[in-house]
């Protein structure tokens, strides 16, 4: 294997291009334990953290520019970012210890591809865009359309993930993540739950977004559960119609974490309560 | 295929070491270095035992490719003492026991080096916290996280009397 660190996208693409076998990396997080389960070596690992656009966070017209190779410990100190969208940074924040999270990065966890992978669901439910350099230069994408099964994404050979970019939600809106693990740190998902809430001044709501994780070969987002919630105040009868909804929509496996059954229904409680804590922050102007 | 030649400082020291592109720096630092201090305990980033700072920054040595230390600046365990005098927290770790095989004992103190430079003066649940990458499978974590209050009391009485 040979290290390469270029310091500029336009050098990390041309590397990606002349080395057939050639792998980006941020925080090597998820790729030194695959490498160590016996994954063979890339021949250029092209470390992207050398890269100033890769690992910059800041907000730029209205828009949140995350860098895609950005340890998930600098997105847990920046405070605005934090009153922006704070389940997003709170999910980043699950993300392993403190020495991981020195590492681990957000484009990490979305192009690893896990189901499980925690910052995900934050991002659909926040309708992130994720810049993707390659050979024919730029283009943006929804970071939804990125994962296509477990370990697997629709990037194309020669493309990797710049940035992620965020539009600074509207005045009422507030996100949430909740995760079950069978420990209190340092666990995977049994399932993950994202919602993004606007209300009015009224507290009906007029936008809605939810997304679950771990029930599913990739974090899905659930139009049939946060549909049901516009027009409505967030009260309980609307929360029972999005766990029903949720749990409908899991179609998760069985493994050592839990069985489908148990996983169908947390996914409803979770996601209920992660609807309920956004609409919580959204009411009392804890979001922008 | 010809070695990685790499320049960075360690402990405060100019360095320098050869590698080969897929090592992990942990094996650099013992093997080239003969900095033992830093241990694998799992090669996977789940057990601290490899932890180090890099930039400032806890890292686990085992999940940092070696060719990414040049330019940095590293503190492993055996920089953390003043010379012969001992940092408080090793003084605290050995007089509250807080270690028996000894194997987890480098990655806690630079995980608790870590908290203490950035929260000198922690509660019990944020050392808990904060040491929740570091694994120990025989002392047990009590005496540990009494150990690392303790050194923050210490340094802080340490400050104290230096102000006045
Ligand atoms: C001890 C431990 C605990 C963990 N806990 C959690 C947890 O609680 N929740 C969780 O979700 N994950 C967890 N993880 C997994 C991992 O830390 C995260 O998925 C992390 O976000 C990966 O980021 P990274 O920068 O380290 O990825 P890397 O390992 O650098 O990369 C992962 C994959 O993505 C590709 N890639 C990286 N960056 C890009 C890019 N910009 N564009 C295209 N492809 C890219 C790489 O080629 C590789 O295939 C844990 C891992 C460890 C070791
Ligand atoms: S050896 Fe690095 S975390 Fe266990
Ligand atoms: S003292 Fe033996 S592992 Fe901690």
């Amino acid at each position: 294997m040979r290290y390469a660190a270029p310091t500029s996208v336009a050098e990390a693409v041309a590397l990606l291009g002349t080395e057939p076998n050639s792998r980006v990396f941020a925080g090597a997080t998820d790729l030194v334990p695959q490498l160590r389960a016996g994954r063979p070596e890339p021949g250029v690992a092209i470390d992207l953290k050398k890269i100033p656009r890769l690992t910059s966070v800041a907000i730029d017209d209205g828009t949140w520019r995350i860098g895609a190779a950005a340890p998930t410990s600098d997105l847990t100190a920046n405070e605005a970012l934090t009153a922006d969208v704070p389940g997003l940074v709170y999910a980043s924040g699950l993300i392993g210890s403190d020495q991981i999270q020195n590492r681990a990065s957000l484009g990490g966890n979305l192009c690893n591809a896990s189901p499980a992978a925690d910052a995900v669901p934050p991002l659909l439910v926040n309708t992130a865009q994720a810049v993707v350099a390659g050979p024919d230069g730029e283009r943006t994408v929804p970071v939804a359309d990125i994962p296509t099964g477990p370990g697997r994404t629709s990037l194309r050979p020669g493309e990797f993930v710049v940035e992620f970019l965020i539009d600074r939600p509207p005045p009422g809106t507030a996100d949430a993540y909740l995760r079950l693990i069978p420990r209190t740190e340092m666990d995977i998902a049994i399932v993950g739950a994202a919602a993004r809430i606007t209300l009015d001044a009224d507290g009906s709501c007029v936008a809605a977004a939810i997304a679950l994780g771990a029930v599913a070969p990739t974090v899905i987002t659930v139009p049939a559960a946060s549909g049901g919630l516009i027009g409505q105040p967030i009260d309980a009868r609307a929360l029972a119609a999005v766990a029903a909804a949720a749990s409908a929509a899991a179609s998760p496996i069985d493994d050592k974490r839990g069985t489908v059954t148990y996983r169908r229904q947390v996914a409803g409680v979770l996601a209920k309560r992660a609807v309920a804590e956004a609409a919580g922050r959204a009411r009392n102007g804890d979001g922008p | 295929m010809s070695r990685t030649h790499v320049r960075c400082r360690i402990n405060g020291d100019d360095a320098e070491f050869l590698c080969d592109a897929g090592d992990a720096l942990l094996d650099a630092l013992r093997d080239e270095m003969g900095l033992m201090g830093a241990k694998e305990g799992c090669g996977t980033g789940d057990c601290g035992a490899c932890s180090i700072l890099m930039d400032g920054r806890l890292q686990c040595s085992c999940l940092v490719f070696a060719p990414e230390a040049e330019g940095s600046s590293i503190v492993t365990v055996e920089g953390i003492a003043d010379g012969d005098r001992l940092h408080p927290l090793q003084q605290c770790f050995l007089e509250g026991a807080a270690l028996q095989c000894g194997v987890c004992t480098p990655g806690f103190l630079v995980a608790a080096k870590a908290l203490l430079d950035r929260n000198p003066d922690p509660t019990e649940t944020e050392v808990r916290y904060a040491l929740a990458g570091n694994l120990c499978r025989c002392t047990g974590y009590d005496k540990i996280v009494r150990s690392v209050l303790a050194a923050a009391a210490v340094m802080q009485q340490g400050k104290e009397e230096a102000a006045r």
